[in-house]
């Protein structure tokens, strides 16, 4: 579906690297635009950049996503913004795996911000494209998601239930007029993976992931790999037996 | 919060050196004065760094700290009447121009390549192909934030008299890291450039071209072939241009080809670049005018993605000279003379003069004369012993070279090249460093 007029969209979490990126080619269609996050100055920068490349109007929302109310929230930003029609959730947690192991707080937080507050807010945004009958709720998810690896489980965990969930919104959405999309993207060079070994072939840049979250939000899905080639690895990948694949390290 | 992190097997553009350095890559402007803070630690210095397009080792901090300035590249404002545009210094001269155009304005001055981050274009006070008309990027620049080691911040602009904002204009990112700046873009109707390239045969053709040129074009510059000998010595393709004054304005990002891996080193050998440069001067034949998108005309390298990993994994140098008006035809004679018998040309020789429009940076690389640059591959010890012998032309001369493209210039010779040496280190600041300040004892 293309929009006769430019869409107008709410990114939650706008301050990760690949919600900036998206935003950005938001902003090319003079489009829209909601910034949620919990750092105002931040925010007031970003909304900056996309005015001057072209958005036709940005609000910023000042929210702590694991504390809000996401109904009110988005009844908040729906007024505000005069309508919305994507919602894209961006936030998330990548977390420290070994400390996780060994402190339950630590582990309690990677699975609240990425699962239980997501969760929350991909059932408010739900209903909330439901009783509107159009729009379309794109959520960022992981290869991770996909089998357990000893590095990365407990956010590999959560962002498996938020596949799943997202998976079973498209389904509710059938045939009513709304979309659901979970976008899978491998390892992306952003800020959230500073201090990794970057660089090789698996790696994407926020702008390769943020075109196809994008598109995401005007047709194909509900499970989108970024790029696409993830999903053929990851088929590969969640077929390899446990007796090969507890011998592997990565 | 971003943090140092130690890499080893850096490269500038040209790929010679390789140093190993501890990179920070901040996301907002807010990160900046912990890093400069937390940059005290680390012994060697610190150097803030764009996009890494400079050839040689004036982007790189051997053992020191490196704060990546390409996050943080937020456009600010741009006002679309008078054509006056914030960003952030890691703001790419592409993304510039990807808002600039639509509303009818382009860069005022601008180098061969548009992925170069508005910090480093400063830094290096770039010139382009109007530098008789516009002068050097540094005259364009309103006002500058920058930050010094010692964590204080100056709003400077251009009619700053305490001297910082010239030292920082082509100061080599040594007077403070730049956060912002305000940049005075020129409005054009169309993006469209009316081209005429006119094939000349030697030199001496060159310079009365140059001169009719520079009277009645905004844009110049020259290829020369500069592996022909004897007669044909100094061979090229002269072209001229100016904007077209009706046609539409669009953002141009065609991007044909890219070059995934080093090419291996005897692809540029002595024939295959003679056999480039005589193509290269019989497709452009006789004299011919044509309309051409701006960038094409001001980008052509820009449409090979990677084009300097054709030069193999030893990588190249490249060499930026210019020599004053006077000697400027026997000293650049005297040049391609040199390189031709060497036998050691390269895919660019890029001749062009300057006009006399000053250049407001203390170190500024552009004055008044005829500028040459060219590639060389980096064959060792033989290369070196030719640029040894294109030095001592160059200061016979009264000429300078290029830092940004500058991976090997001796100390002696930067000194008795920029006169305004002396005036800038009062404006040094103490905490930074690069490769090139240290190899040149500035």
């Amino acid at each position: 579906m293309t929009h006769s007029s430019p869409p107008r969209v709410l990114i939650l979490g706008a301050a990760s690297g690949i919600a900036q990126a998206t935003a950005r080619l938001y902003a090319a269609e003079r489009a829209t635009i909601g910034l949620a996050g919990r750092n105002p100055a931040r925010l007031t920068s970003i909304a900056d950049d996309l005015k001057t490349r072209g958005a036709a109007r940005v609000a910023t929302f000042d929210i702590d996503f694991v504390s809000a109310d996401a109904a009110a929230s988005l009844a908040e930003a729906d007024a505000e913004l005069g309508g919305v029609d994507h919602i894209i959730l961006a936030y998330g947690l990548l977390g420290d795996q070994r400390q996780a192991e060994s402190d339950a707080d630590a582990a309690r937080a990677i699975l609240d911000v990425n699962f239980r507050s997501a969760a929350a807010w991909c059932l408010a945004a739900a209903n909330f494209l439901e009783q509107k009958g159009k729009g379309s709720l794109v959520v960022l998810g992981s290869v991770a998601g996909d089998r357990g690896r000893r590095s990365n489980y407990v956010y590999g965990a959560a962002k498996a239930g938020l596949a799943v969930l997202v998976q079973g919104i498209s389904h509710r959405f059938a045939g009513k007029g709304p979309r659901a999309v979970i976008v899978k993207p491998g390892p992306t060079d952003t800020a959230m993976t500073a201090g990794m070994a970057k660089g090789g072939p698996l790696w994407a840049s926020p702008e390769t992931v943020a075109a196809i979250v994008r598109k995401a939000a005007d047709r194909g899905g509900p499970i989108v790999y970024a790029p696409a080639r993830w999903r053929l690895i990851m088929t590969i990948i969640r077929t390899i037996p446990s007796a090969i694949f507890d011998k592997m390290n990565f | 919060m971003s943090s140092f992190l130690p890499t080893s097997a850096a490269l500038s553009w040209g790929r010679t050196p390789r140093v190993s350095q501890s990179i920070a890559r901040p996301s907002f402007a807010d990160e900046l004065r912990p890093l400069i803070a937390d940059a005290r630690r680390i012994p060697g210095g610190l150097l803030a760094t764009g996009l890494r397009r400079s050839y040689g080792d004036s982007c790189l901090n051997d053992g020191g700290a490196v704060i990546d300035m390409s996050g943080l590249d937020r456009l600010i404002s741009f006002d679309r009447v008078t054509g006056r545009l914030v960003a952030e210094a890691g703001a790419s001269l592409a993304d510039i121009l990807k808002v600039a155009i639509p509303a009818g304005f382009l860069l005022p001055v601008t180098p061969g390549t548009k992925f170069v981050t508005l910090g480093g274009a400063i830094a290096n006070d770039v010139h382009g192909k109007n530098h008789h008309r516009a002068g050097t990027l540094g005259r364009w620049i309103r006002r500058l934030s920058l930050i010094r080691s010692d964590g204080a911040e100056h709003e400077l602009s251009d009619d700053d008299a305490s001297g910082l904002f010239a030292a920082t204009i082509g100061g080599l990112g040594l007077t403070g890291i730049i956060a912002r700046a305000e940049l005075q873009l020129q409005p054009i109707a169309s993006s469209m450039m009316e081209v005429e390239t006119i094939p000349f045969g030697n030199l001496s053709e060159f310079f009365r071209l140059a001169e009719e040129s520079d009277a009645t074009h905004d844009y110049t510059v020259a290829w020369v072939d500069c592996l022909s000998s004897g007669g044909a010595l100094g061979r090229g393709v002269f072209s001229r241009a100016w904007h077209s004054r009706e046609g539409s304005r669009e953002v141009d990002d065609k991007r044909a080809l890219a070059v995934p891996i080093d090419a291996p080193g005897f692809l540029l050998n002595r024939f295959s670049l003679s056999a480039f440069n005589a193509f290269y001067y019989r497709l452009a034949g006789r004299r011919r005018h044509a309309t051409v998108s701006y960038n094409p005309f001001f980008y052509p390298l820009d449409a090979i993605g990677g084009w300097n990993r054709l030069y193999g994994r030893q990588g190249f140098y490249q060499y930026q000279s210019v020599v004053p008006p006077a000697v400027a035809e026997a000293a650049t004679m005297e040049m391609l003379k040199t390189i031709a018998a060497a036998g050691q040309g390269s895919f660019l020789a890029v001749l062009k003069t300057f006009g006399d429009v000053p250049s407001p940076g203390l170190l500024s690389f552009p004055m008044k004369g005829t500028t040459l640059a060219l590639d060389f591959a980096n064959r060792g010890p033989r290369t070196l012993a030719l640029l040894d012998r294109l030095d001592a032309i160059v200061r016979e001369a009264g000429g300078r070279l290029y830092p940004a493209k500058d991976g090997r210039l001796p100390p002696e010779m930067f000194r008795a090249g920029y006169p305004g040496l002396s005036e800038f280190v009062k404006h040094r600041d103490p905490g930074l460093s690069s490769s090139f300040s240290r190899r040149v004892g500035l």
